[in-house]
């Protein structure tokens, strides 16, 4: 399998200077859409639909599925489908079209993103108008398909689509992270899953796993390769400690926060366990499903849309028969510092809709998303990983209530592990956040990503963790990374030490001209106000 | 009244001036004392530079490179026979690379490159690289590296070693990089009860341009080959072969013997069998 989530975003400052460029040189610039009176049926449409699967054959089922479903109901509309396999890849090819003029006319997307796009203008469209048109809006009476109202939307992911005062695009699935674990493992250990997991309960079984025999083999799997704990998205890691602990991140505006001393604790949490062999990433080590199904892994944390690869019997497999080991799978939200109150990422794909100059066409390419808000869609796409429904005319419909109520009949749609998955979200939606979206929001989730990578592996290089490193560290992340350039510097005021005294003198020498200019205008008005007396 | 006023505006105009010029005479002052103190440790962090640079890392054999310690420090010399395509990350250029050596294979993972520079490593070029060896599902790779070009007129192009008889034997990791060959090898249904010869992506949920995944067979045993699209992407002869495929079909290959999860080697050629 591809090495997914190593090739992903170019650079987000190359993004953005290829699109102010586009901007100097001459681009054209788009006028806003407005919202036509009526669909021009006699026309015919042809749209591009850039998606993204989970490497997922039924995924990719699915799209066409929806296509040849919609092109029915509008034959003039005809809508060519891009798959992708990664949203870095998609963001980039965005990106690109930008600055030609070729974007597509609906694509999937991270709201992250489509921030990012928003730099030229009128490139994406803004939804509000066409959310409540009468006739071509949600749930509007010239739909041709049973869409749902903006009320049907679960209210918490819509918003997630709303950045700049306008909503720029609809959410498609939601999903999570959840741990997935080999409970076999932690029992032989001695403990017992509670039912929210701890930061602490995680790393103190991770170490009791991480034990060896004298010849060098694991006490737990009485092999050569254990890793306890393992975590496949650093930055979602890096952003759930950091809010479950209330410490900085980013602000709505996008002045930067994470170089914090609370991230400087986490990472000297993770060199700890990294040096005690408790803990290691994807980007290390390789994908977390892969050493779970081996029975070489007690904690492996991936998204909810993961699923379907995790465990004994786990539909999709990359490892060998052979190599799987025979284990039950539990399912956890990610761990927690307060499990009275968890806090978990809300993540999955959002669609958007490009601006085009034929009004028409961009109503055509809002008819198509919001037929993905259809039941037909959302339900069928749902159950293809552990994803849920943005709709809750989705969530609430007797077919979908249907299907997670056949968790483990089977291995394959109603495989445990995946419905489970699903059902972790659905009972967590209060407990969801997302991080604020802004331009350079890309670069930051990729810098949080990066701490927690680069002091992995320097723990595992035998590399001092130190202040000086951390010093290093943060200063080489912000480089790279350009954060300095999309927001502030750190975290609440930065303490710039006392005035020097020539700026003491400066100031004062200020105040003194303005205390003479004020008492020169005071006798002036005085003097004035005595000639108007005499004059009278 | 008004001159009084008018020489107190300018005594605290020049006051402020004089702040500003002091201000800047100070920072001057103080910039000066950074700037030597700074000098100092820039020469003491210079020479301590040119002296590791007077020392550089032993660049070790193939041998001692495999007998390192996954996490350690490499410094090895090579010959690139193959690139995958030159990418940007935050500004930074990187490039995979298959090398090989009389003694031996290496991948070098995203190695730190310009782009100017990835337009040179051409086949045949040595290139001596420095990083952490590391294993990425099996793959024994080095990661987090860079590297220099080694000017000596020495050129390698590998020639392949046939794996056939070693597919399905532990002999077979001894191999992992290397440029081998396949040969006389059917081509098998790339998924059960189908008649497809290949996917585009391992489950066919790709499209044209993912890497294309295929099967063939070997004394009753039949093995995934992958065409990787960052390697030989959907322009190469490669990939059109291997989308002309069909079921039953009687080939050979070459490629670079990769690992994931198990052996996946990334073939660059397919041909009608000798």
């Amino acid at each position: 399998m591809k090495r997914h989530g190593k090739k992903l975003a170019a650079a987000a400052l190359g993004v953005l200077c290829l699109i102010l460029l586009s901007g100097c040189h001459g681009s054209k610039e788009q006028a806003a859409f407005t919202v036509p009176e009526e669909s021009d049926t006699s026309r015919q449409y042809e749209l591009t639909f850039w998606a993204k699967n989970d490497t997922n054959i039924n995924q990719t089922e699915i799209y066409k599925q929806a296509i040849a479903d919609f092109q029915e109901l509008y034959p003039n509309i005809t809508v060519n489908l891009r798959l992708y396999t990664n949203y870095g890849d998609i963001y980039n090819d965005v990106i690109t079209n930008i600055s030609t003029g070729t974007t597509p006319n609906v694509c999937i997307t991270y709201p992250d993103h489509i921030a990012t796009y928003m730099t030229g203008d009128n490139v994406v469209v803004p939804l509000d108008e066409l959310f409540t048109d009468e006739k071509y809006g949600l749930a509007g009476s010239e739909v041709l398909f049973d869409s749902p109202s903006q009320n049907e939307i679960v209210p918490e992911f819509l918003e997630e689509c709303y950045m700049a005062g306008h909503y720029y695009a609809v959410p498609y699935m939601r999903s999570t992270e959840a741990c997935y674990i080999n409970k076999d493992y932690v029992e032989a250990l001695g403990y017992t899953i509670p039912d929210i997991l701890t930061w602490e309960f995680i790393w103190e079984v991770s170490e009791a796993a991480a034990e060896k025999n004298a010849d060098g083999t694991f006490k737990l799997n009485g092999g050569e390769v254990l890793l306890p704990f393992i975590y496949k998205s650093t930055d979602n890691m890096m952003i759930q400690m950091l809010q479950q602990l209330g410490a900085g991140y980013s602000t709505e505006k996008g002045d930067i926060q994470i170089f914090n001393d609370t991230t400087e604790e986490i990472l000297y949490t993770v060199a700890a366990h990294t040096k005690s062999g408790a803990f290691s990433t994807f980007s290390i080590s390789g994908y977390p499903a892969n050493f779970l199904n081996a029975g070489q892994c007690v904690f492996a944390i991936d998204s909810t849309a993961g699923a379907t690869w995790m465990g004994s019997d786990a539909p999709l497999v990359d490892i060998a028969e052979v190599s799987l080991a025979d284990f039950e799978t539990e399912v956890r939200p990610v761990p927690q510092f307060d499990p009275e109150h968890p806090q978990m990422i809300s993540q999955g794909p959002s669609v958007c809709v490009f601006n085009k100059e034929d009004p028409q066409e961009v109503l055509a390419s809002w008819l198509f998303t919001q037929y993905l808000l259809t039941n037909e869609v959302q339900i069928a796409y749902a159950q293809t990983e552990g994803y849920v429904p943005v709709t809750l005319k989705a969530q609430n419909s007797e077919e979908y209530q249907d299907y997670l109520s056949r968790e483990g009949e089977d291995d394959n749609t109603y495989y445990d592990v995946k419905i489970k998955a699903s059902k972790l979200l659905l009972d967590h939606m209060d407990d969801t956040f997302t991080t604020p979206v802004f331009n350079g929001s890309v670069s930051l989730r990729n810098a949080a990503g990066q701490l927690i990578e680069e002091v992995t592996k320097s723990t595992r290089r035998k590399e001092t963790v130190d202040d000086a490193y951390m010093g290093n560290l943060y200063a080489e992340i912000q480089a790279l990374y350009h954060l300095n350039e999309f927001g502030g510097p750190s975290e609440g005021k930065v303490d710039l030490g006392p005035l020097p005294g020539t700026a003491k003198i400066l100031l004062a020498a200020l105040t003194f001209a303005w205390v003479c200019i004020l008492l020169y205008l005071a006798v002036s008005v005085q003097k004035s106000k005595k000639k108007e007396k005499r004059n009278i | 009244m008004k001159k009084c006023l008018c020489a107190a505006l300018v005594l605290s105009m020049t006051l402020a001036l004089a702040g500003c010029a002091g201000g800047q005479a100070d920072t001057t002052t103080e910039a000066e004392t950074t700037e030597e103190s700074a000098a100092v440790e820039t020469e003491e962090t210079a020479a301590e530079e040119t002296a590791e640079e007077a020392a550089p890392a032993e660049v070790m054999t193939h041998e001692e490179y495999m007998a390192a310690e996954i996490d350690s420090q490499v410094t090895v010399e090579s010959y690139v026979q193959a690139t995958q395509s030159w990418w940007e990350d935050e500004g930074q250029g990187k490039i995979t690379v298959y090398a090989q050596s009389e003694d031996g294979a290496y991948f070098f993972y995203e190695l730190a490159c310009t782009e100017e520079d990835a337009a040179k490593l051409v086949p045949g070029t040595k290139i001596r690289v420095t990083g952490y060896k590391a294993e990425w599902s099996g793959e024994v790779e080095v990661m987090d590296g860079t590297f220099e070009f080694v000017e000596d007129g020495e050129e390698f192009i590998a020639e392949p070693v046939d794996v056939t008889e070693m597919l399905g034997t532990d002999e077979l990791i001894n191999h992992q990089n290397e440029f081998v060959s396949f040969t006389g090898m059917t081509v098998e249904p790339a998924q059960e009860g189908s008649d497809a010869a290949f996917l585009y992506s391992y489950d066919g949920s790709g499209t044209d341009g993912d890497d294309l995944y295929f099967n063939a067979s070997y004394n009753g045993q039949t093995y995934t080959f992958t065409i990787e699209s960052y390697l030989c992407d959907n322009t190469t002869d490669v990939y059109s072969a291997v989308k002309e495929l069909q079921v039953g079909d009687v080939i050979d290959m070459q490629g670079y013997l990769y690992w994931y999860e198990g052996v996946n080697p990334h073939i660059t050629y397919v041909g009608p069998t000798a």
